[in-house]
């Protein structure tokens, strides 16, 4: 089992990003996505710019994998997904069925990310059927979904899966992608003039119960969970599964020396850290 | 252009047809689709009684198998599909990839509808799915302005629904996963959001606390009115703010009576009426106030007016007693 580094997932300035990959670019970490998975108003890089440190990751040895949007509204958002999945050089990961349809066209492999229904063996085999290489697990699944789907495979087939399973294991989850822009309508802003207010909150801007229970975090049009999922304690078991990637979304400059050394030394324990979906529980449950 | 109503019952989808309903939906009995709740949706038995029904009125069923089958268990959802294609349905609503493929491989004739927890609103996704398993119809997520709807419909290489009334959801449905963080069950895997049996009311002093399994979402005076208790209706602080407030959204129902001009432009060729769950009295003062509001502008399209009574109708039987235009409005954004 490999480490991945998912794609940042919180709007950053052009040089932090630009640092961030540099450290990326220098670390041990072999496979690298990136890409703007949120919010096609968030313009500090553009995908020429993706496209520049894509090439310097892999010319540092990464295997590189480009993200593209999970929620697709305008015709123009299409237009730029279809330029990006062409880019004739990097393989995408795909976070909407439009993406899906891109590569398939082009008949180009992809990656399947965690905004994918694929909640099946028979799923999964007509994603595969149409160019997908590698799947990461949508994020409510389980270890329990995960083993039934592996030896569903093999009693079928007596051989594993035809294709590379990747699990979302460390980090903040996206939980919901909407059409309204959270972080904006906090400061009373309007979407279509939002001032990309999200880049003042680097981590997302954390949202509690009124018993101070955290729950959420508010990250522009997409709510992620206010707990940080943490599978380290199930890699043995993940590797014993034939887990292939274990992704680390990362969420600031030290993701990089926790996404190096997380497959060998534990990290130390923090708080707010979650693994009920895992188990086949609530999300935020610690089990 | 079509008005499609909701049936959780028997009773509901007589009186859906009685007030003017063109079409009706509905779930079986089971976790085949996202309205599971007990005392809620159709036997084979009853599913077959309502099929008769509709088609003495010379109107239209379609059945909802909306969740996505879990590993080991997809014979229930494949039996589910054979069931409606035998019972005479005239088009099944559906999400997940394998089961469009398995009704498309076996039942070519029977119509598919791309349920709106497929989550597709764009071109590409309409298009692969056209392509795959030859959907005649994509009901649109709740994410997207008039104008997207417009500009989409200019391309779309299926037919397009689109929610007209009821619940809001605010999330792209079918990839939304708040329910399930907090209660461990979601729309897609257990068949409902936010199920009743994690949800527990109490009264403390003069507030009502809303418990979703055991987490605090709502914390209100005991009089005010609430709707269904979900995660994105719930009131939170944050790091900025410590005054709770609905940091998502506000209870409120969705209500496009303006926009019904501008939808039957877009080619538009079903308006969708929220609520399975909700009783016969709820689906008779919409389909009425509906099908009026429809007649009205197919008389003359240039002169339809809202009346203020059609809204006064919905409204009394809309979450928090209020309506919004939702992502169709560029404000609402």
């Amino acid at each position: 089992m490999k480490t991945s580094l998912g794609p940042l997932q919180y709007c950053w300035s052009k040089e932090k990003v630009n640092q961030f990959y540099q450290q990326v670019a220098e670390s041990s970490i072999p496979v690298v996505y990136l890409g703007e998975t949120v919010c096609s108003r968030r313009r500090q890089l553009k995908f020429a710019d993706y496209l520049a440190l894509a090439h310097m990751l892999r010319e540092s040895g990464k295997e590189v994998i480009l993200s593209t949007l999970a929620l697709l509204e305008a015709p123009s958002e299409y237009t730029e997904l279809k330029k990006q999945v062409s880019n004739g050089e990097f393989i995408i990961e795909a976070n909407d069925m439009g993406a899906v349809q891109a590569a398939k066209e082009l008949g180009l492999p992809f990656v399947c990310g965690p905004t994918i229904n694929n909640y099946n063996l028979a799923t999964l085999k007509k994603l595969h059927q149409w160019g997908m290489q590698r799947f990461v697990m949508p994020i409510e699944l389980s270890k329990s979904w995960l083993n039934h789907v592996i030896e569903a495979e093999v009693t079928a087939t007596g051989a594993p899966l035809p294709f590379e399973i990747e699990v979302f294991a460390h980090g903040y989850i996206p939980l919901a992608h909407s059409a309204r822009c959270f972080t904006a309508k906090q400061q009373n802003l309007p979407k279509d003039n939002c001032q990309t207010v999200c880049l003042s909150h680097a981590k997302g801007l954390l949202a509690q119960t009124q018993d101070q229970q955290p729950l959420l975090r508010l990250n522009g049009i997409q709510t992620q969970s206010a707990s940080q999922i943490d599978l380290s304690s199930e890699i043995a078991q993940m590797k014993q599964m034939g887990v292939n990637y274990f992704r680390v979304s990362p969420s600031s400059l030290k993701s990089v020396a926790l996404a190096e050394s997380i497959l060998t030394s534990k990290p130390k324990t923090e708080p707010l850290t979650c693994n009920g979906y895992w188990h086949q529980t609530a999300g935020l449950v610690h089990i | 252009m079509e008005l499609l109503c909701p049936a959780g019952n028997l009773a509901s989808l007589k009186i859906a047809l009685n007030a003017g309903a063109d079409a009706v939906y509905l779930g079986l009995k089971d976790d085949t689709n996202a309205r599971s709740f007990a005392g809620l949706n159709f036997t084979p038995k009853k599913l077959q009684q309502a099929v008769e029904y509709t088609k003495r009125c010379g109107k239209k069923v379609f059945l909802t198998i909306n969740t996505f089958p879990k590993p080991g268990e997809e014979s229930r959802w494949y039996q589910a599909i054979d069931l409606a294609a035998a019972s005479g349905v005239d088009a099944l609503i559906m999400a997940d990839i394998s089961l469009l493929d398995y009704a498309h491989s076996r039942y070519p004739h029977l119509p598919l509808h791309l349920s709106v927890q497929a989550s597709a609103t764009n071109l590409g996704a309409l298009t692969l799915y056209k392509e795959a398993f030859n959907i005649e119809r994509a009901v649109l997520p709740r994410v997207l302005s008039m104008k997207q709807v417009r500009d989409l419909s200019k391309v779309t290489p299926v037919d397009l629904e689109v929610f007209a009334f009821g619940s809001l959801c605010i999330m792209a449905e079918g990839r939304c996963h708040l329910s399930s963080y907090v209660t461990g069950q979601s729309p897609n895997t257990g068949g409902s959001c936010s199920p009743a049996k994690h949800v527990r009311w109490q009264e403390d002093g003069g507030s009502r606390l809303t418990w979703l399994n055991d987490v605090l979402i709502d914390k209100s005076g005991v009089d005010e009115q609430m709707g269904y208790p979900v995660v994105c209706k719930g009131r939170y602080t944050t790091d900025e703010n410590s005054n709770a407030s609905h940091i998502l959204e506000a209870p409120t129902s969705l209500n496009t009576l303006s926009l019904l001009p501008e939808l039957a432009k877009a080619n538009v060729v079903s308006l969708k009426i929220e609520g399975r769950q909700r009783s016969p009295a709820y689906v008779e003062q919409v389909t009425r106030v509906w099908r009026t509001a429809i007649d009205s502008y197919l008389s003359s399209p240039e002169k339809y007016q809202t009346q203020q009574e059609w809204n006064v109708a919905l409204a009394k039987v809309s979450e928090g007693q209020t309506t919004t235009l939702g992502a169709y409005e560029r404000t609402w954004q």
